[in-house]
């Protein structure tokens, strides 16, 4: 059913990687990323692998999650993998078609970029398997608060406000939407048969009472909010507040000794 | 007693579509503090209305009218904040006032807006959800549960503001049987327990007999004011404004009417039953 579909993918368990500060897995993953882009060549990926394959272990989350992950990007590796394989400028020619010619370089480097997303795509699912959307969110907007000294405070709280309330709102408007389908199904709508053009006719009647009532909702909830005191963020404090512990510190420190490594071995070979 | 909320000579009207229209005409009415009151009123009787001036959501449009909460006018602008934490709303749908997809961090969130410390704010979100009864399900999220469920989060979201005042809009309008009992046993328990203020709006009459007042509205006019009882038994009234009678009621009105020498003040079952017993014994005697 659409109703159980679950958003931000998060896998619920108790391991360490669950239990590190949301904004030291945001932050750790960006210092990650941006090594894994630093690597000159195959053998300096090695280091991020092993990384990488670690942080899986002991994120408790099943292989197959990720492996689906990856699945869904398939093509997109495939797609790179190919192209690279021709831009291979050195080594032996093992064969030459046409224009193209594929030598022992090119081999590596489409083996090279394919690992490179792959560990990428890892990586960033550790992240949203590990994390509840609502901590990424507090996360967020605990690190953008550095903007308050260009005076965009204001900015952060509402677009964490935004992202709050439509975290809240995905489920309540995919069960209405799931009803409006229901209800113009019971009216004789065909939403399953017919050309591209007559299916995508047929969302009209769908769409636009999800529109209106999604209006109506927005409306509602602002009234709500009012009656709650909400102006706006002003003077709002908040009840669950993030801490680091010694384990955020030894997370970003383990993870900065891996980024060491990838550097030594770019500059050795 | 002294009254809380005090609304005087108040009208409110809007312009649809070029033609001034009244929702609310010359009202004034009192709510005493501690007071259970009901407003009767069927669809478009300004009953909504009525219930947002009450909280400043909505001013009144004429000039000489005003309403005091606890003698603060609601057209004083900065006055905003104390108004709405002194008068708490709770609205028909739950799913419309829910901000948060965790149900504590969604009631901290009035506390959270007064600027409390994290402290303080924990310990009125835990008070008011045990207060619900949703002290257990304070992890859960909001769309896993039922529908009176949400709908005592929502009170709960309210009450951690402590309020000395709960207008509850049709609360129980979008529930089952089992969730409309559940908030209305709550709302009396504040009331009965706390002493809270409470203000129901309501087209459901069953719902009337908890109160201590019934105010019955139609067409943005008070047409009857008083004890349910008073209410109920003047049943030509009632059904002038086209509010469904409940069947107990109605039922005492028909043998009235047909010659049968009985007492129309009952509301419940059980006092219908009484009443009827009562006229028996009567016609046997």
């Amino acid at each position: 059913m659409l109703k159980d579909i679950t958003f931000g993918q998060y896998y619920e368990s108790n391991s360490i990687v669950h239990r590190l500060d949301p904004r030291t897995k945001i932050l750790v993953l960006i210092l990650d990323i941006v090594f894994l882009f630093l690597t000159k060549s195959i053998y300096s990926l090695i280091v991020p692998a092993v990384q990488t394959v670690l942080i899986l272990i002991i994120s408790k989350v099943p292989a197959k999650m990720f492996l689906r992950n990856i699945k869904t990007i398939l093509p997109i590796i495939i797609f790179t993998s190919i192209i690279n394989l021709f831009y291979g400028n050195s080594g032996t020619v093992l064969l030459t078609v046409w224009y193209f010619t594929i030598t022992t370089s090119g081999i590596l480097r489409a083996v090279y970029m394919g690992s490179r997303i792959i560990l990428l795509i890892l990586l960033s699912s550790v992240l949203t398997y590990t994390t509840t959307p609502n901590d990424i969110t507090d996360a967020i907007e605990s690190l953008l608060s550095f903007m308050r000294i260009f005076r965009l405070q204001n900015a952060v709280h509402m677009l964490a406000m935004m992202m709050t309330i439509a975290l809240r709102f995905i489920p309540t408007l995919v069960e209405e939407t799931e009803k409006i389908m229901n209800a113009q199904k019971a009216r004789g709508a065909d939403l399953e048969n017919g050309r591209l053009i007559e299916r995508i006719k047929a969302l009209i009647p769908i769409l636009i009472p999800l529109l209106i009532s999604s209006v109506r909702r927005a409306y509602e909830l602002a009234e709500a909010m009012e009656c709650r005191c909400y102006n706006g963020g002003v003077g709002r404090v908040r009840m669950k507040r993030l801490k680091y512990s010694w384990a955020d510190l030894w997370a970003a420190f383990i993870n900065i000794m891996f980024c060491g490594g990838i550097i030594a071995i770019n500059t050795l070979i | 007693m002294d009254n809380l909320i005090e609304i005087k000579n108040v009208s409110f009207s809007f312009d649809a579509e070029g033609e001034k229209r009244d929702i609310i005409k010359n009202l004034n009415l009192n709510i005493e503090r501690s007071s259970f009151t009901v407003i009767l009123g069927h669809n478009g009787s300004g009953k909504s209305t009525l219930a947002k001036l009450m909280n400043g959501l909505y001013k009144p449009t004429n000039a000489d009218g005003s309403v005091l909460v606890d003698g603060i006018d609601t057209k004083d602008e900065t006055s905003e904040i104390e108004i709405r934490r002194k008068v708490g709303m709770v609205f028909q749908n739950p799913d419309n006032q829910l901000v948060a997809s965790i149900v504590e961090d969604d009631v901290a969130f009035g506390p959270e807006n007064l600027g409390l410390t994290p402290e303080k704010s924990r310990e009125r979100v835990d008070e008011a959800l045990k207060a619900v009864g949703m002290y257990e399900f304070r992890k859960s999220t909001p769309h896993h549960l039922s529908g009176g469920q949400k709908q005592r989060i929502a009170i709960a979201g309210i009450i951690a503001m402590r309020p000395e005042c709960l207008i509850l809009d049709e609360p129980t309008a979008m529930l089952d049987p089992k969730g409309r009992a559940e908030v209305m046993s709550i709302i009396t328990r504040f009331n009965r327990e706390n002493g809270m203020t409470i203000v129901l709006i309501t087209h459901f009459m069953e719902e009337a007999e908890l109160a201590d007042r019934v105010v019955l509205l139609s067409d943005g006019e008070i047409i009857s004011d008083g004890t349910p009882k008073e209410i109920f038994s003047d049943i030509k009234t009632l059904k002038s404004t086209g509010l469904d009678v409940p069947q107990t009621t109605e039922l005492l009105y028909q043998l009235k009417k047909n010659g049968i020498d009985i007492d129309t003040d009952a509301i419940s079952v059980k006092e219908t039953a009484a009443r009827i017993s009562a006229a028996l014994h009567l016609e046997e005697s």
